[in-house]
């Protein structure tokens, strides 16, 4: 164990990144991510990986297409505009079977937006990133700690399941500081990648990164494959906290730095005699479906918080199916909801539900 | 009997798709035949584009990665990043490189990416059935321009040899043919130049290829080949745009 | 004030706003408490407002954004108009009193009026305004010791300007005797 060390998040998640054993960093600055691709920038050359920064998110992308290919580790970060570009090249890592990192500090949208936090990209994350049939591992840290644990599970899981990783933090999560330990590991996991283009040495047929198939039986063969990896991935890899939920007649549910706020709330409503739990998402893909859905077998109600219009929320009603009501409280634009907010929520809630 | 032509390693035994007489072909020969004789097929990766040559994947006998559309140059500095000793070349047609892969282009060749771009230049979009490319000449019929391209309207063809020349990063700009003998010896030559560069550590490395495409130009072959002649190599000369083990500046060739 | 401190900072880009608060946070690492610290951030930050949330507590840190501090400390006018209302009752408020020519009415809080701008300017403490109201926040509200506030500074200040230590540690002391 290391000391603790005062961390910006965003710091945080570069320096898990290089102790994770990523030494291709690609990317382009946008705020409120820029502290990482500049820790990056600052480390990389020292430790002899690449730190470069290319002439758009979208070339950003594609160089971690290429590094992937080669089978390092590889990643880029950006924020919501940013992401967006990056759509188009998750598609083919997706599609090309390749594992990378990607790191999106969430800020207001749509179009250029704002620079406050947001999780207004929710749906982007785990519905549409890119045209296709795919899904990426989504992770939604709600500490800088937590977001340094999940790089190194991040990196590890894409290198496993051959699929993109991303971290989906926020403004907040990525400007703030909080104390962090790394967890030193005595050598960074790996795994076997006898599909990547090294060359072929001479000793093998040539190795083809792809995602072109253009007969149809053919495609709808390796999306069915890609698929079969998903509902591996949805019974094994899937993380939850549940907080208070034992005796809990009331959930809210909540994800990252907006699940922060739910305790404080959940908390608060405790002292004034409401029985609320939180329900956290750890990962947003694979999503803890199963996790609320029982729970809709134990409380009255849900409250799903959120820094978006309504997005998650979707995921828990279709978790719940309809046993029980579930209510939504959100802020947008960058606007950070309270918990005082989120505490008055809860209790129109209880309220209700008597 | 003695041996005068084989099949090069550096293809696979697979048929090409290509349309009869495009010169896709002779090029995808000549960059594995150069490949072969500098003996970098073992640890060569190619990046293929989007367009006519996106299943170029099946046919270089080398490790290959397909890109999405124009980023192959992006795609093949992130493999040169993580493999800075193995030999890293992309293979683009003009719609790929010049027109939607742009930024990708310019950039790579501003940063010196210490790679190999063919750029096979037909003068219109073939896979998806003659749309105006970037190359598309003036005047020039195609099933986007159908009264024949209007630079005042369609704006100006680019001439990527000539613009790329400008970039400090850039070691070898060079544009040749492959509609003759005489002109295919030249292309190999200048292709072989592109990879040595690479191997000796010089920088970007650019070589633009005139190729036909008979079926969307609505010619037959040979007639294909004479209107490349007549038409294409006077707006887009032949010749070394740079090379800087010869200094700066344009020789005809 | 429990053991729960939801401090806010708040002055103009350059008077060391988000210094103070990370001098703040390194002394919860040092006592061994939860902790954060929140900037502001973006095109504001560049000779506007700049503002930081820092949070010491016990337990961990639900919202890192302080919108109800038990301890303020600002440095402009525009920042005093906006956070001094949102103050909780019983909780302090150290203003800068060169720069802001106002009196707060509230009589449920303790506010303190440090002329510490002019005051650095005096003691040849130029630019450490914001460390004489640290001192002063620290005398008021007693969140941490002196000693872990001189250990915070030896950790926040890079080791090419460890010769800014002894001013910066008069100046929290000259806060601290006010």
């Amino acid at each position: 164990m290391s000391e603790r060390v005062l961390m910006k998040g965003n710091e945080a998640l570069a320096e898990a990144a290089i102790r994770a054993g990523c030494r291709h960093f690609f990317g382009y600055p946008i705020t409120p991510q820029t502290e990482l691709a500049a820790y990056m920038a600052k480390k990389m050359p020292k430790i002899g990986g690449t730190y470069l920064q290319a002439e758009s998110e979208i070339a950003a992308i594609n160089m971690v297409l290429g590094a992937a290919s080669a089978g390092v580790r590889a990643m880029t970060s950006s924020s919501s505009p940013g992401i967006s570009l990056k759509g188009e090249g998750i598609s083919y890592i997706a599609g090309s079977d390749l594992p990378c990192l990607i790191i999106n500090v969430q800020r207001g949208g749509p179009g250029l937006g704002g620079i406050q936090p947001s999780q207004a990209d929710y749906w982007q994350a785990t519905r549409a990133l890119g045209h296709g049939d795919f899904q990426i591992l989504v992770f939604a840290p709600a500490t800088v700690q937590e977001m340094v644990d999940t790089v190194s599970d991040a990196f590890f899981l894409a290198d496993t399941y051959r699929m993109p990783a991303m971290i989906l933090a926020d403004g907040m999560l990525g400007q703030m500081m909080e104390p962090v330990e790394f967890k030193d590991e005595e050598k960074p996991r790996t795994v076997d990648k006898p599909w990547a283009t090294t060359g072929t040495g001479g000793k093998r047929k040539h190795n083809i990164v792809n995602s072109l198939y253009l007969q149809p039986d053919e495609l709808e063969k390796t999306v069915v494959e890609r698929f079969k990896r998903y509902e591996l991935i949805k019974e094994k890899e899937v993380r939850v906290e549940q907080y208070m939920m034992d005796d809990a007649e009331f959930a809210v549910v909540a994800y990252g730095a907006t699940a922060r706020i739910a305790k404080s709330a959940v908390k608060a409503a405790r002292d004034k005699g409401i029985k609320a739990g939180v329900i956290r998402p750890i990962t947003l893909w694979p999503y803890p479906t199963k996790v609320i859905n029982e729970a809709a077998d134990k409380v009255k109600a849900f409250l799903c918080v959120e820094m978006s219009m309504g997005q998650m929320v979707d995921d828990v009603r279709l978790a719940v199916n309809g046993k029980k009501p579930v209510n939504f409280f959100g802020r947008t634009g960058g606007i950070i909801p309270t918990p005082v907010e989120v505490l008055g929520e809860i209790e129109k809630m209880a309220g209700g539900a008597k | 009997m003695a041996v005068v032509f084989e099949r090069t390693k550096g293809l696979t035994d697979v048929p090409f798709h290509y349309c009869p007489g495009c010169t896709h072909g002779i090029i995808h020969r000549l960059v594995a035949e150069c490949m072969e004789e500098l003996g970098v097929l073992d640890k060569a990766v190619g990046v293929a584009p989007v367009g006519c040559s996106v299943m170029a994947y099946n046919y270089f006998s080398c490790d290959m990665v397909e890109a999405p559309h124009g980023r192959a140059p992006a795609i093949a500095t992130g493999l040169k990043r993580a493999l800075p000793d193995n030999v890293i070349f992309t293979y683009q047609g003009d719609g790929d490189l010049a027109a939607i892969g742009t930024a990708e282009t310019v950039h790579s060749a501003a940063r010196g990416e210490n790679i190999t771009v063919i750029f096979v230049n037909n003068a219109i979009y073939g896979m998806t059935g003659g749309q105006m490319a970037p190359t598309t000449l003036p005047g020039q019929v195609t099933q986007t321009t159908p009264y024949g391209r209007d630079i005042k309207y369609s704006g100006n063809p680019v001439h990527v040899c000539e613009m790329l020349a400008t970039l400090d990063g850039v070691a070898l700009a060079q544009r040749v043919s492959v509609d003759n003998n005489l002109n295919i010896t030249t292309a190999k030559a200048a292709i072989k130049k592109a990879f040595k560069n690479q191997i000796e550590k010089k920088g970007f490395s650019i070589v633009e290829v005139l190729s036909t495409c008979p079926t969307n130009w609505g010619l037959p072959p040979i007639e294909a080949l004479g209107w490349l002649r007549e038409n294409m190599i006077p707006f887009y000369p032949l010749g070394v745009y740079k090379d800087i083990d010869k200094g700066e500046g344009k020789e005809n060739g | 004030m429990a053991n729960n401190y939801n401090f806010l900072l708040a002055g103009f880009g350059g008077q060391g706003i988000l210094f103070a608060g990370k001098v703040i946070a390194y002394t919860g690492m040092i006592d061994g408490k939860e902790l954060s610290w929140l900037p502001s951030y973006g095109p504001e930050m560049r000779g506007g407002t700049a503002n930081c949330s820092v949070c010491l507590s016990d337990e961990p840190i639900g919202s890192p954004l302080v919108l109800n501090p038990n301890g303020l400390i600002v440095m402009n006018l525009p920042s005093y108009d906006k956070f001094i209302d949102t103050v909780v009752p019983g909780g302090v408020a150290v203003i800068d009193s060169t720069l802001i020519d106002k009196q707060c009415g509230r009589t449920d809080i303790g506010a303190f009026y440090v002329p510490a701008t002019g005051l650095a300017d005096s003691e040849n403490l130029k630019g450490l305004a914001n460390m004489i109201l640290l001192g002063k926040l620290l005398k008021e509200t007693g969140f941490t010791s002196i000693d872990s506030v001189v250990t915070a500074m030896q950790k926040c200040i890079p080791p090419k300007k460890q010769h800014l230590l002894e001013p910066n540690e008069k100046a929290v002391r000259l806060g601290m005797s006010l």
